[in-house]
């Protein structure tokens, strides 16, 4: 395939997504000016069940949240390898199966690793 | 041939087909509320919304209307830019990811080649809208909510992408009409039967739905990275929930159920045009999704943790390996020469 009739494939995903980022503003536009602006100190404020905040909200949070984060980049980076792994395994044969079989070994006793470590416990 | 004939004319001819298809999902959308609403009712042995229209059938309409008309409120110590941006966000890619997915044979805006790994980006992308807002509301709700929210999302992304991954070594393509058109022997389709279950549980994750309405719990977050949204940034948060979750039956239509071919490949029903097929058996996913809201309680985070990491994780990455050597095995990959 030549590669303007290649790229032309993906102009409507372009603009898929310029109508739709249009549309959007524009909604929140007319919302704008159609709705009455009445504003006052204490709507503005965060909402914190009546009472005014005490401090910051962007405070300290659980480190496990970073954990499952980074857990998440190693598993995601696998998916993403598992990809053209997965349709192109006819062609690869047995060969390809074991290669990947060994990988995915290799990330498993990353993951069990961190099973025993309790990184995956919440509470 | 001027150049208007040559890129103008079926550019905007192209523009209009798009503006209609968005137009076309967002009253899918609108309807999808009022048919959980309704079947929500049902369920529980009320009437659901009957005072708007007959039947309650304008309740979309006057919600949209309330919404437009209410007022806009970007809290003082919010972060402006990122707190109008993040609505945008969610709406924008929901709508987006609807450009490669095929209604009909051929009947799709762009038939890309890896149609599958666009969608899978689009949905990871979605976090990003959640933890913008949770971010830039400066609200310890929304903050936690968000945050909530976006660890639950990715945990359930992995699982996802494995059953994915499970699917494609039966097709052999990441093309999403080859995919559907792909043929497999009747046991990998047993084979499979199992990684549906763990997606349908997946998408339910995935986007925020009971029983794993956790970001929004109402009893501990009160609304979680959406709590101080209102009128319209609200509305497109809510659009964008629903256009997903309307994309999720899609995927699982177009990966496990078929598409747009009739049920279980009985041809006396090919009559039924293949729209048709596609749009019953969306409905289908949808009601499985109002189903399981109105049956399970909320699930606990760590519960929900702990099924998306020590359950869904481990089975899938077994199954991807069982999968591969069992169609290896037997000579039934795609493109394999037995």
């Amino acid at each position: 395939m030549a590669p303007d009739a290649f790229l032309a494939d993906y102009l409507p995903i372009v603009l898929f997504l310029g109508i739709a980022g249009v549309m959007s503003a524009l909604m929140i536009g007319a919302s704008m000016l159609v709705g009455k602006s009445r504003p006052d100190s204490e709507k503005l404020s965060a909402y914190e069940c009546g009472f005014p905040p005490f401090a910051d909200a962007r405070s300290k949070f659980d480190v496990r949240f970073y954990l499952v984060a980074i857990l998440f980049i190693i598993f995601d980076l696998e998916v993403a390898f598992l990809f053209p792994w997965a349709v192109s395994l006819g062609a690869l044969g047995a060969f390809g199966f074991w290669s990947m079989v060994a990988f995915l070994g290799v990330l498993s006793v990353g993951f069990i690793y961190e099973w025993k470590k309790g990184a995956l416990d919440w509470e | 041939m001027s150049l208007w004939e040559h890129y103008g004319e079926p550019g905007l001819w192209l523009i209009l087909q798009i503006v209609a298809a968005i137009a076309v999902l967002l009253g899918v959308v609108a309807y999808v509320t009022y048919a959980e609403r309704k079947v929500l009712g049902a369920m529980q042995r009320r009437q659901g919304p009957m005072t708007v229209g007959p039947f309650g059938l304008l309740q979309p309409l006057a919600d949209g209307i309330k919404l437009l008309s209410k007022e806009t409120i970007i809290p003082t110590q919010a972060n402006r830019i990122l707190f109008l941006l993040a609505p945008m966000i969610t709406f924008t890619l929901s709508i987006a990811a609807w450009a490669v997915i095929p209604v009909n044979y051929q009947w799709v805006f762009a038939d890309i080649n890896v149609g599958i790994l666009y969608l899978f980006a689009i949905s990871s992308m979605g976090v990003y809208g959640v933890i913008m807002a949770g971010w830039a509301s400066n609200s310890r709700y929304a903050f936690l909510g968000g945050l909530r929210s976006a660890s639950q999302m990715v945990s359930y992304e992995v699982s996802m992408g494995l059953v994915i991954v499970c699917v494609l070594l039966t097709t052999g393509s990441l093309n999403l009409t080859e995919i559907v058109m792909a043929d497999r022997p009747w046991w990998a389709e047993i084979l499979l039967l199992p990684m549906l279950g763990v997606f349908l549980i997946s998408i339910l994750a995935e986007t925020n739905r009971a029983p794993f309405d956790l970001p929004e719990g109402e009893s501990e977050l009160s609304g979680g990275f959406m709590v101080e949204y209102s009128a319209m940034t609200f509305a497109l948060f809510f659009l964008g929930e629903y256009a997903n979750m309307i994309l999720m039956s899609a995927m699982t239509t177009i990966l496990f159920l078929g598409g747009w071919l009739p049920p279980f490949g009985i041809e006396a029903l090919a009559f039924v045009p293949g729209v048709v097929w596609f749009a019953l058996k969306i409905a289908a996913v949808l009601f499985f999704f109002v189903w399981a809201r109105a049956t399970f309680p909320r699930y606990r985070y760590d519960q929900l943790m702990r099924l998306g990491w020590k359950v869904f994780l481990p089975f899938t990455l077994v199954w991807v390996v069982v999968m591969a050597g069992a169609l290896l095995a037997f000579d039934a990959l795609p493109g394999q020469t037995p």
